[in-house]
Order: structure tokens, then C-alpha cells, then sequence
């Protein structure tokens, strides 16, 4: 139910309309991710766009489990990791092991985070997205069991780095209207 | 709904993220041991989205077209004294490539020449990138009744792309040449000496095992060889350059960063495919 189910107070029946709202308020943190995802592989023929997928699904994962833990839960993390590493083409399993940690950690360091400003949650991030960009390149070396090239990496945490502010502004402003489930 | 007290409501929470990232474990030994199961899992995948991206192409090459008419707008007078001078150049060669030509066709009439038999080849359009950052794929947007099989052969109009890898209902995978798992047999033309080109992720593979005393020359021609019958002979794949570092190189023959369309040919070598999970049943041709 919805936090405002919670509190005392006057409010609209629930009709079947309302809980469709609700519902698809409580879904847009997993949707727009797995819908920026999507695009993210789209084929806009830009050299080097491979590293765009896992800058967007870290961006997403980072700022949902930051702001709404509740929207972004450990299933749906595991869901959203198996999905980047059917479409990145990763061993099984890499994807949703670094998200899935990423989201533990920030999940568990979330009252210090909420209270620093956006520059101190960039940083952050980008520490966030450097740490398992570095996770998942362990992991897959492992898992082929052959040195991959650093290059790419590299190259995936500066784009996250750079793509985060732009989406977390537009996940803010959604945020505070069409995705709040208080305004259903 | 089953009910069941706060207390053990939220120790089940604080389970779930332990017991999903054992899963995560698992899901990696599955993957390992199974690699089909990953492969068919992608291919589904592909499948569902290859229509989408096929729709939005043709938007997206309009835009694609329209930056690159703009950016070619700029130095167009430059270009143009570039392309008179080349034009210039391909003229000469067309004439002694006619002229050999010719000669060539005449030799093979003296001598009772057998041609080699035409393969037979689908054409598909590329629809996306499929190799995510360590690796480096095209995804092929194929018919439904397609034929295609793994180990086959992608060219595009001027050399050697890759091999198919993975083959779904409606989509297939190429490796290319420049992938790191990559490995051509090739022959360097001047010198007719065997070596191997390996890819490294990089935009150029790399040649080795060359024979001791026949160095790549800057500018030779490489071409497959049937060495371990992979690739048929004579497959143009580049031109070697030495990189800063003295290590000699290919230059992809194929437009390997901006593919739109591809040819498959079957030459019906598929001895070295890629390795399949024991006890699968081979593949059906022509469904």
C-alpha cells in the first residue's frame, strides 16, 4: 500500500483506477531502468557505445537503492543485473553480483548518503561505479579465465561519471511528480 | 496472503539480498557448466528485441546521414581534390586489373581450369552491436527460415568480417575478426608464408607465427588459408601496417566499425565450429 495508507487522514477511495496509479508509481524506478537499458544498446552506430549499458543500469541501480530503497529491492536488482548481462553479453551471473552489491552498501551507508549534497552523491558514485566496474572486471577475467583489456573499463566508469548528473536530475524532478506515490 | 509476524517479516528481508547474491554464485557455476543455457537465453532475447531495433534503424540512419552530409559540407573542396587524385589512381589499376584479367581468363582456358564452385550465401543487415565491452560481435537480423549455421562465414563487400558464433530463430551473432577469441589462418601474399592473425579487442588484429625469414612486409596484402579448413583460401582480411610499438598489424579489409550489411556464405566448412555442450542434438537445417 501506499505510504499514504499509513498516515491518518482524509483521501480518495481506492478504486481500481488509484491502485493502477499506485502500482505504476511504485514500478517507475524499475521500469525507466530497464527502459534506459533497452536504449542504452540501441543501435545509434557511436563507436565505443558498449560501455553505455553499464554506466546507465550502475547510474539507475545507485540512484533508486539512494533515494527509494523501497522502488529498487534486492529482487529486482538480481533481475535488473541478469538483464545487463544478457544484453551485455557478460558471463552469468557478473552483472547481478555487482549490483546487487552495489545496491547492499548503499542500502547500509544510506543515512550517511542522504544528508551530503548532490557533489558529495556524484563523488560517490563515481567511487560506486569504479569499484564494480573493477568487481565485474575481476569476476569475468576469472569466469574466461584470460586478462582483459583495462581500456574499456576505464572508459565505462568515466561515462557513468559523466551520464550520472544528467540522470539524476531527470530522476529528481520524476521523482518529486509523476513517480511519487504520495500524489496518487 | 499468507500471514506472518513483523519479526520474522523482517528477517525474510533482510535475508533476501545474502541469499541473491548466493544465487548470483550459482547463476556464474551455471553458466559455466552450461554455456548453451546462457547462449539460448540471449539468443531468445536477441530475438524479441532484433524487430525493434530493425524499426528504429532506419530513423536513426537518417539522422546518421544527415550529421555525416553536414560534416562532409565542411571540407568538401579538399575531399573532392582527394577523391580526383584517387579516381585518377583506380583508373590505372582498372586498366591492368582488365588487362590481367584477360590474361587470366585466357591461361585458364589453355589449362583446362575447373572453377571452384560457387558458395551459396544469405545477405542480412546488421541491426546491433552485440559484443558489450569485452568483446567484439554483430548482431544479424535474419530471415525466419534462414539456414544459417554456426562456423559459417561473414563478409562484407570488401573483406573478411567474421564467423557466425550464435544462430537464434530470427537472429545471428558474428564474431569479428577483431575479438580477442579470434584466430584466422592466413597466407601473406608477397612472401606466401602461413600466419596467424589474432584479434585483441583493438580497431587492428594483430599477425603472428609467421616462418622465420619471411617477415610481414608494411602494405602486404593478407588473405585466408584452408589451414585447419576454417576459411576457405584466398578471403582478403587486410593489409599489414606496423603500429608505433614495431608490431605488425592488419588493417581490416572490411569496414569492421560501420557494417550495415553482410553476406553469410556456407562453404560448407564447418570442421572447427564453435564447441557445443555434449549430448545436444545438432541443429535441424532449414526448419
Amino acid at each position: 500500500m501506499a505510504r499514504a495508507d499509513q498516515a491518518p487522514g482524509i483521501r480518495p477511495r481506492v478504486t481500481l483506477g488509484r491502485r493502477l496509479d499506485i502500482a505504476a508509481r511504485y514500478a517507475f524506478p524499475a521500469g525507466c531502468t530497464v527502459l534506459l537499458m533497452l536504449l542504452a544498446v540501441a543501435p545509434y552506430g557511436i563507436a565505443d557505445q558498449a560501455a553505455m549499458l553499464p554506466a546507465v543500469t550502475f547510474a539507475c541501480v545507485y540512484f533508486w537503492s539512494l533515494l527509494r530503497p523501497g522502488a529498487m529491492p534486492p529482487p529486482v536488482v538480481f533481475v535488473v543485473g541478469l538483464l545487463l548481462d544478457l544484453l551485455g553479453y557478460l558471463p552469468l551471473g557478473v552483472g547481478a553480483l555487482t549490483l546487487l552489491i552495489v545496491h547492499g552498501l548503499v542500502v547500509h551507508w544510506r543515512p550517511i548518503l542522504v544528508r551530503q549534497g548532490f557533489v558529495a552523491a556524484w563523488l560517490t558514485f563515481a567511487g560506486f561505479a569504479a569499484g564494480a566496474a573493477a568487481l565485474g572486471w575481476v569476476t569475468t577475467a576469472l569466469l574466461m579465465f584470460r586478462l582483459l583489456p583495462v581500456g574499456p573499463v576505464l572508459f565505462e566508469v568515466m561515462l557513468a561519471a559523466a551520464l550520472y548528473p544528467a540522470l539524476a536530475i531527470l530522476f529528481v524532478r520524476v521523482d518529486r511528480t509523476a513517480a511519487d506515490p504520495d500524489r496518487a | 496472503m499468507i500471514r506472518i509476524s513483523i519479526q520474522a517479516r523482517q528477517a525474510l528481508a533482510k535475508l533476501t539480498l545474502p541469499v541473491l547474491i548466493v544465487a548470483t554464485f550459482g547463476l556464474m557455476l551455471l553458466g559455466k557448466a552450461d554455456a548453451v543455457l546462457a547462449e539460448r537465453a540471449r539468443m531468445v532475447l536477441a530475438d524479441a528485441l532484433a524487430p525493434i531495433y530493425a524499426a528504429i534503424a532506419g530513423p536513426l540512419g537518417i539522422v546518421r546521414g544527415t550529421v555525416a552530409t553536414a560534416a562532409g559540407l565542411w571540407d568538401v573542396s579538399t575531399e573532392n581534390a582527394r577523391l580526383r587524385e584517387e579516381n585518377e589512381q583506380l583508373r590505372r589499376w582498372q586498366s591492368i586489373a582488365l588487362a590481367l584479367d584477360a590474361e587470366n581468363a585466357r591461361l585458364k582456358a589453355d589449362l583446362h581450369w575447373v572453377p571452384d564452385p560457387a558458395p551459396s550465401y544469405v545477405t542480412a543487415r546488421v541491426v546491433a552491436d552485440a559484443g558489450g565491452i569485452y568483446a567484439k560481435a554483430v548482431l544479424l537480423s535474419v530471415g525466419p527460415n534462414h539456414g544459417i549455421r554456426k562456423g559459417e562465414i561473414a563478409l562484407d563487400e570488401r573483406g573478411l568480417v567474421g564467423r557466425v558464433t550464435e544462430v537464434g530463430a530470427r537472429t545471428a551473432r558474428v564474431l569479428l575478426i577483431t575479438d580477442m577469441n579470434s584466430r584466422v589462418p592466413v597466407v601473406l601474399e608477397n612472401s606466401g608464408a602461413h600466419a596467424i592473425v589474432i584479434g585483441t579487442n583493438g580497431p587492428r588484429p594483430r599477425v603472428v607465427y609467421w616462418p622465420e625469414g619471411s617477415m610481414p612486409q608494411e602494405g602486404e596484402r593478407v588473405v585466408t588459408s584452408t589451414e585447419a579448413s576454417a576459411f576457405p583460401a584466398n578471403l582478403p582480411v587486410g593489409a599489414v601496417h606496423y603500429s608505433a610499438a614495431k608490431v605488425p598489424e592488419v588493417v581490416p579489409a572490411a569496414m569492421l566499425d560501420r557494417l550495415e550489411v553482410v553476406r553469410i556464405f556456407d562453404y560448407g566448412l564447418t570442421d572447427i565450429a564453435a564447441p557445443e555442450a555434449p549430448g545436444r542434438l545438432p541443429e535441424r537445417r532449414g526448419r
